[in-house]
């Protein structure tokens, strides 16, 4: 029954390859693994590339264990995933773009990441001069009385860059596609032969929103290739800024969702909440953001007893105001007419994509990698992963809120637990392979690297959970209004930054 | 909601409510006041354009808007587009892929206007810097009037470097130099 050992025994194991086995495969079983992610009896956690092969990382459902799958790319050419599932597509054709392995049988073969003016092509493979991709031929929908509306890359408010081309007949929306990309800046060519500590920053500036969930997660991919722990403390710490972390925007996207179905009141509330959280955080750990606050082996700056009161504080705080919040919004029906039934995301979607974070649990996929692969200290904490069937924007904002009950339940539980000792220890320069996946705000975020002798990163993929996010927003909005785009792309707060890397 | 709306006129302003950052944001407040009404009349216009951040400035930004900061109280706001702007708020290093777009945004802005780079990113690159996909800093596509340094920079420091535009004696583009703050 356990098919993925199955697989993984037809395959070469890389003894360097930790915690998850790493396995090189020939064409016949990556093919026999893609039916799998097709039938869906496994999720794709993340597919990427190397200059001579492709790796993937998968979860067998049945068993909830994960391994990494990789396959050699001989002529420059791989069996394509996204052939038989979709979820994938996007990250091939970034893969065709940063290294040029091309998915054979693929069938959405244009450029993705690469707009045509990066003066190079295949930068992290065959890296040679050239204009790269030209034009981009949008998806057609045809069909009586239907007009397009193109939005972006630069939006009205203040957000990241993106363009959206609607398909719509009348008000209502009949297909969305997203063209991304503009703020890739090449982060992956920039880790190689990167040290730790410049790689720590890079890995915690992908998405300034998850700073500290991408700093876990790369510090645990490190420390797992280098076999090593971080001290007792340094786990509670770094989970205490990763709540505060999810506080604090879990606030500001309630406010936000609540902004626009033009229910500012809300919105000037939770902010207000938001920037309590961000002084916190910046009275305890001298940044707002937390950022560079986790690095490998540990943690670079430590609780000190000021802090504790300060986040008890807050804690109260919280708990005196949002409440009322919450009770504002449920019995505020001009808001309700808008949240409840707006942009529904199906469950077997959100259940194929392998949706994570609010966008899966408000869709029934009970994912939480603080659950399924509890790493410290949440193996000693006790927590709900609240989730809900429902799909719709009412839905996302209710898991953000019962998200922020649980994370005050954790940060309580953290400063109960806190241990003495040591924050950070050093590193042992040490060659092998690492992978780690961390539960941010927004999701499960997967970094994978490789280090040398000397202790330097030669390879890192950063993946973010937006990559299988942004896929399903199209899929949400469809049937509904124009005017709701807006508040169904903000209860889904897909990371462009974090996606285009 | 009604209760909420009570205890809003009851209580006193957040502002107030914080007396040690507020005390310094009062003064810049003044300040701020009198160099707005000198340039532009009453107000200034804002377009926040992201040109490849980590998204980490744009929070910040957003920040400058809750009811601590309050920006509007000066006399600031962000308008929704470059045609309504007197200012073009700049983050990221700039990547190729958003050069264009940051070049049409420029050019659909109305003169006078100010151009100010947000971050360590936007000033050279930052830690991007090196990148086959970045421009290296917003310097690198267009004339910067003002930088504000930091990552992402304080939601306090972004107040001042406004109030030091306005209160820069001459444009300082003409001369061909950005002010770093």
């Amino acid at each position: 029954m356990a098919a993925l050992n199955d697989i993984l025994a037809n395959g070469r194991i890389v003894a360097a390859h930790r915690p998850w086995p790493r396995a090189i495969v020939d064409a016949a079983t990556w093919q026999a693994a893609i039916m799998h992610l097709h039938q869906g009896s496994w999720t794709l956690s993340g597919l990427w590339g190397e200059p001579d092969c492709v790796h993937m990382a998968v979860c067998e459902s049945e068993t909830n264990q994960f391994a990494v799958l990789s396959v050699e790319s001989p002529n420059g050419r791989f069996p394509s995933v996204g052939q038989a599932h979709p979820p994938a597509i996007r990250l091939e054709r970034a893969i065709t773009d940063l290294f040029g392995l091309i998915p054979e049988g693929a069938n959405d073969t244009r450029p993705w990441l690469d707009h045509g003016r990066w003066g190079v092509r295949a930068p992290l493979g065959a890296n040679q001069p050239g204009p790269g991709a030209a034009g981009y031929e949008f998806l057609p929908a045809e069909g009586e009385s239907l007009h397009q509306i193109a939005v972006g890359p630069v939006h009205a408010g203040i957000i990241e860059p993106g363009h959206f081309r609607f398909t719509a007949n009348g008000e209502a929306v009949v297909r969305l596609e997203e063209r991304l990309g503009y703020v890739h800046k090449g982060i992956e060519s920039l880790m190689a032969g990167a040290d730790l500590e410049r790689a720590a920053k890079l890995a915690g500036r992908v998405s300034g929103d998850s700073t500290v969930a991408y700093a876990l997660a790369f510090a645990r991919a490190v420390e797992a290739a280098a076999q090593i722990e971080a001290p007792p403390r340094a786990h509670y710490v770094r989970a205490l800024l990763a709540e505060l972390e999810r506080l604090a925007n879990h606030f500001g996207d309630v406010g936000a969702i609540c902004n626009d179905a033009s229910f500012s009141m809300l919105q000037a509330h939770c902010a207000v909440l938001r920037e309590h959280v961000l002084r916190t955080a910046d009275a305890c750990f001298s940044h707002r953001l937390m950022r560079d606050c986790i690095v490998p082996a540990g943690v670079a700056t430590d609780l000190q007893p000021e802090g504790i009161a300060a986040i008890r504080a807050l804690i109260d705080k919280v708990r005196q105001t949002f409440p009322a919040l919450v009770r504002l919004y449920e019995n505020t029906a001009s808001l309700q007419d808008r949240t409840v039934t707006s942009g529904i995301l199906k469950p077997a979607l959100a259940q194929q994509f392998g949706a994570g974070g609010y966008v899966g649990r408000a869709s029934g996929r009970a994912f939480d990698a603080r659950r399924a692969l509890p790493y410290p200290p949440y193996d000693k904490l006790r927590f709900d992963v609240p989730v809900l069937a429902e799909g719709d924007v009412n839905a996302r904002v209710w898991i953000r809120i019962r998200e922020v009950d649980q994370s005050l339940l954790l940060i309580e539980q953290i400063l109960a637990q806190l241990p003495d000792g040591p924050v950070r220890i050093d590193i042992p320069a040490r060659s092998g392979e690492g992978v780690a996946m961390v539960e941010g705000f927004r999701g499960d975020i997967l970094v994978w690297l490789r280090l040398d002798e000397t202790g330097r990163v030669t390879h890192c993929h950063l993946r973010d959970p937006s990559w299988f996010h942004w896929p399903l927003l199209e899929a949400a909005i469809e049937g509904n209004i124009v005017a709701d785009f807006p508040l169904c792309n903000k209860s889904f707060n897909c990371s462009y930054s974090g996606h285009d890397l | 909601m009604r209760r909420l709306l009570f205890q809003g006129l009851v209580r006193p302003p957040l502002t107030e409510a914080k007396p040690k950052l507020d005390d310094e944001m009062k003064v810049l407040a003044a300040r701020l006041n009198q160099a707005a009404q000198r340039r532009l009349g009453r107000s200034l216009s804002i377009r926040e354009v992201d040109a490849g951040s980590c998204n980490g400035c744009e929070l910040e930004i957003h920040a400058l808007n809750n009811a601590f900061y309050d920006l509007e109280r000066f006399g600031l706001h962000f308008v929704a587009s470059p045609r309504h702007a007197d200012v073009l708020l700049v983050t990221g290093p700039v990547t190729k892929n958003m050069r264009e777009a940051l070049e049409r945004t420029y050019n659909a802005t109305p003169s006078p206007k100010w151009v100010v780079a947000v971050g360590d990113c936007a000033f050279d690159g930052g830690i991007f810097a090196g990148s086959y996909a970045v421009e290296g800093g917003v310097g690198a596509v267009l004339t910067v009037d003002l930088h504000i340094k930091g990552c992402p920079p304080r939601p306090i420091d972004l107040l001042k470097g406004l109030l030091a535009l306005m209160e820069a004696p001459t444009k300082p583009a003409v001369e061909g130099k950005t002010a770093v703050l």
